[in-house]
């Protein structure tokens, strides 16, 4: 059986695969990180998005393989070990933006790329066209959008310039 | 999805003999089409050939042409700086495609290859007039696209690069399935050095075509009135339960004036 050598959430693992076993049944059933969801199973509601080598992708359209040598954070590697929440775990907390939490992990972790990667801010539009491949059931997203203002100032430490 | 051997070659050329010498066996690019068609079980390959370690992403912009290595991603395209200075409509059309997640894993190569009849890459290559380059050979957009998900690809043919003639105006604008967000109906419209041309997207029975009426039209005079005059036959156009053909055709003429509107 192929084998593939991975580092989660800090911590390296080498576990045996099928050439067909999907990165998201890796983490869910080989590791047990059953935080990342499968939702519709069809790459379209992003409940399975996680972060590999710096950017989100979603786990369920992605085979374990490809994932052999990468770095991947799940929504269990947010938190610190004391159990301080990551600001995008804060601002989903404090808006309230969840309120089923089946979506929540890949809305967090699709959140947490988008703001890493607009450093000279993020519109309103830009969160929502950012968020078109993570579907909610519940919310109507407007909290999550707001939460998502929120936390940018927080991950890079300064006011949104275009407030 | 069935099981299969997995493999990842290092070097170009054993990708493509591993390809050649089984047709069983298949390429994956990002897989954002494919592992949904593994999954359903409507593909059942021998071998899977992870075309990641080839070295084949990355973007070289000339004078007069962009090329984008097969394996760069939508989300790299879209961002990318000299893409946006060269040619604004492909990175518009890049960063438009699927979501954000969709974009960081698929790739120029694998929806080219692919060649889906809703797919938005294909438009830009046949409008724009690129040159679809392979470990074999270099193929004009005009022999490239044979139909829905057929191209001029053969047994152990690898894209390795698509070279853009930079047009002097260009954009592309599509009405998309607000699930999938692949084109219901996308019209690029282009006007450079390969000529006038428009190509329709999401429309066709057969996949990606030319739309030679607007073309002529767009030749003599270059403005969304003069498609407003030209009328988009139903006949070939798809029908589902997204849109009738008759939908799809009014949508050809409405998305290709907002796109000549845009281009200036």
């Amino acid at each position: 059986m192929p084998q593939v050598t991975l580092s989660v959430n800090g911590k390296s693992h080498t576990v045996e695969v099928e050439g067909r076993t999907l990165l998201v049944e890796l983490l869910r059933e080989k590791l047990g990180l059953t935080g990342t969801h499968v939702g519709c199973d069809t790459s379209q509601c992003g409940a399975c998005v996680v972060d590999v080598n710096g950017t989100s992708v979603k786990s369920c359209t992605m085979l374990a393989m490809q994932a052999d040598g990468a770095k991947v954070t799940t929504i269990e590697g947010l938190a610190k070990p004391d159990g301080t929440l990551h600001p995008m775990q804060e601002m989903f907390r404090e808006h309230h933006a969840l309120q089923c939490g089946f979506c929540t992990p890949g809305m967090v972790m699709s959140a947490i790329d988008l703001v890493n990667s607009h450093p000279e801010g993020l519109t309103e539009e830009q969160i929502r066209h950012g968020l078109e491949g993570n579907l909610c059931r519940c919310t109507g997203y407007h909290n999550i959008v707001k939460a998502i203002a929120a936390a940018w100032p927080l991950m890079h430490g300064k006011k949104m310039a275009a407030e | 999805m069935y099981d299969f051997e997995y493999l990842k070659p290092k070097a170009l050329a054993e990708a493509a003999s591993i390809l050649a010498g089984d047709g069983d066996a298949k390429a994956l690019a990002g897989g954002m089409t494919f592992i949904p068609v593994l999954k359903q079980r409507l593909n059942k390959p021998s071998k899977v050939v992870d075309l990641a370690a080839l070295g084949l992403s990355g973007i070289k912009v000339s004078g007069e042409t962009v090329e984008i290595g097969a394996m760069t991603t939508h989300a790299t395209v879209a961002a990318s700086a000299d893409v946006k200075r060269a040619i604004p409509a492909l990175a518009k059309l890049a960063g438009n495609i699927g979501d954000e997640a969709v974009r960081h894993r698929g790739t120029i190569g694998g929806s080219l290859a692919n060649n889906d009849p809703s797919a938005c890459y294909p438009a830009a290559v046949l409008a724009m007039g690129a040159t679809i380059v392979t470990n074999k050979r270099r193929i004009e957009a005009d022999n490239y696209f044979q139909g829905m998900f057929a191209t001029a690809l053969e047994q152990g043919e690898v894209i390795t690069s698509v070279v853009f003639p930079v047009p002097a105006k260009a954009a592309y604008m599509k009405f998309a399935n607000p699930a999938s967000r692949y084109a219901m109906v996308g019209v690029f419209v282009a006007k450079g050095p390969k000529g006038t041309r428009v190509a329709v997207t999401g429309a066709g029975q057969n996949g990606v075509f030319r739309h030679k009426a607007m073309e002529e039209a767009l030749a003599k005079n270059w403005s969304a009135d003069a498609v407003a005059g030209v009328k988009t036959p139903a006949d070939g156009l798809n029908s589902d339960i997204h849109a009738s053909a008759e939908y799809r055709a009014h949508l050809v003429g409405v998305m290709a004036k907002r796109a000549v509107a845009a281009a200036g």
